[in-house]
């Protein structure tokens, strides 16, 4: 490691390594992770669906090592026992909906991948703040196993996570309002019976403002976990919640793993850069706000960064003139479904038990060869509060 | 001030995302709690596991 860098990257989660890895096609690069081992432990259900993963990132080849299951299906699962598969007959995809990963596997291979293009990494290491001369960010203080030093750089990227202290400390206000995070729990768990290629999500009061997912990881084992939305919580604890569905829907089933995690569900930040910095991934806020996924956003937000990273070190201006281009292509088109993802997210977390269990009814009822017409008369019969959605319904059929 | 029992706390971060005063670090299953904490509790209702509470409180 050296004290200098064109560029410094803080957490080595996807985003982080993919925004390492763009960046050093033309930069010094370093990578920072504050844990002992990059991608353990996971805070992440680990679905991605397909296209738009394989989508996200030029960086990004698939590799059946980090693939744990095959997903062709989703069951949605109302509060009164109605279901709705949406299948991929349904949907007309005719290969796999997506994968669920291990992400333990899929995050340090993304990190190795980076060292092979030419990136520094260091473990262990934790930002303990930021270098910040005349209101530019020059570089980041370091500890690391107790000794501190600093390293200077012209760009940081704050890929940090949900924690993430990089965006306060260059004056980017990412606190979190209490409904706009989900207090997520979830366990690694076997002897579980369900339709291994579907991914299961139940909706309504079993997670207020969120829901509970079964995601499949194979050999009757699953991610099984809940987000509850951080306004909707008393006393009852997200874990007491968890245990409750469990013992309720899967009596046999015998945890691996417990984690926790807090998932960022708010609308999109004012700026996401300053003088010599760019925020990235779950550090941006930029986790979809309806499903809670933050995996695709990190990874292109990733590869945006580190391209405009380069820029900046070669045209040796990192002011945020020339980084508000990072800023300008994730607003379009990320930002657009982002704002919409967030409108849908308003609409689902005021939903009563009943109006859900409406809704999947409706759902229920949908056949393949059903025009976008009658499908749109069921479900605004079922709930028509839902024509306020049309626009940025249609907003995320354009652009997903 | 707010206190966490080490005992249950996950390790998660979701109370470092909603302190207003930027207050709590979370380093790998350590999570410090600095003297900026106003104690207005907005950590305690996100905690997942019920980790988080009021100095002096059960």
């Amino acid at each position: 490691m050296r004290d200098e860098y064109d560029v410094i990257v803080v957490g080595a989660g996807p985003g982080g390594s993919i925004a390492a890895r763009s960046a050093a096609e033309r930069c010094d690069v370093l990578l920072i992770e504050k844990r002992q081992e990059i991608g353990d432990p996971v805070r992440c259900a680990e679905f991605v669906p397909k296209d738009q993963f394989l989508k996200a990132s030029k960086y990004i080849e698939l590799n059946k090592k980090w693939i744990a299951s095959k997903i062709n299906g989703m069951r949605f699962n109302a509060p009164d026992g109605t279901t709705f598969d949406a299948s991929g007959e349904l949907l007309g995809i005719e290969e796999e909906l997506g994968y669920v990963l291990e992400r333990k596997i899929f995050d340090r291979q993304l990190a190795k991948d980076a060292a092979r293009a030419g990136v520094d990494i260091t473990v262990r290491t934790r930002a303990t703040g930021l270098i910040v001369e005349d209101g530019h960010v020059k570089g980041v203080k370091l500890n690391r196993l107790g000794e501190d030093f600093e390293v200077r750089s012209k760009v940081v990227i704050g890929a940090d996570g949900v924690e993430s202290q990089v965006g306060r400390w260059g004056g980017i206000n990412t606190t979190l309002k209490l409904k706009n995070i989900a207090c997520g729990v979830q366990y690694l768990m076997t002897n579980v019976d369900m339709i291994e290629d579907f991914l299961h999500i139940y909706g309504g009061s079993q997670a207020p403002g969120g829901y509970v997912w079964i995601f499949p990881k194979g050999d009757k084992t699953a991610n099984i976990g809940l987000g509850v939305l951080g306004s909707k919580l008393s006393r009852k604890r997200p874990i007491d919640y968890l245990n409750e569905f469990v013992s309720k829907n899967i009596p046999e089933g015998q945890p691996v793993e417990l984690v926790m995690g807090g998932v960022p569900l708010s609308d999109a930040l004012k700026t996401i850069v300053s003088n010599g910095l760019m925020l990235i991934g779950d550090a941006a806020r930029h986790t979809e706000p309806l499903t809670g996924g933050g995996i695709l956003t990190a990874i292109r937000g990733g590869t945006i960064a580190g391209e405009v990273a380069q820029k900046a070190v070669h045209q040796n201006d990192s002011s945020v003139r020339v980084l508000r281009e990072y800023e300008t292509r994730w607003h379009d088109p990320f930002g657009k479904i982002h704002k919409s993802m967030y409108k849908l997210k308003e609409f689902v977390i005021g939903l009563s038990d009943d109006e859900f269990n409406k809704l999947v009814r409706a759902l229920k009822d949908i056949k393949p060869q059903m025009s976008a017409v009658e499908i749109a008369r069921r479900l605004l019969a079922a709930n028509p509060k839902l024509v306020f959605l049309i626009p940025h319904l249609s907003v995320i059929r354009k652009y997903v | 001030m707010v206190v966490v029992n080490i005992e249950k706390c996950g390790h998660c971060g979701a109370c470092v995302a909603v302190c207003p005063t930027n207050s709590i670090e979370l380093i790998e299953s350590c999570l410090r709690i600095g003297d900026t904490c106003t104690s207005c509790a907005t950590c305690i209702t996100v905690c997942p596991v019920g980790a988080l509470s009021a100095e002096g409180e059960p």
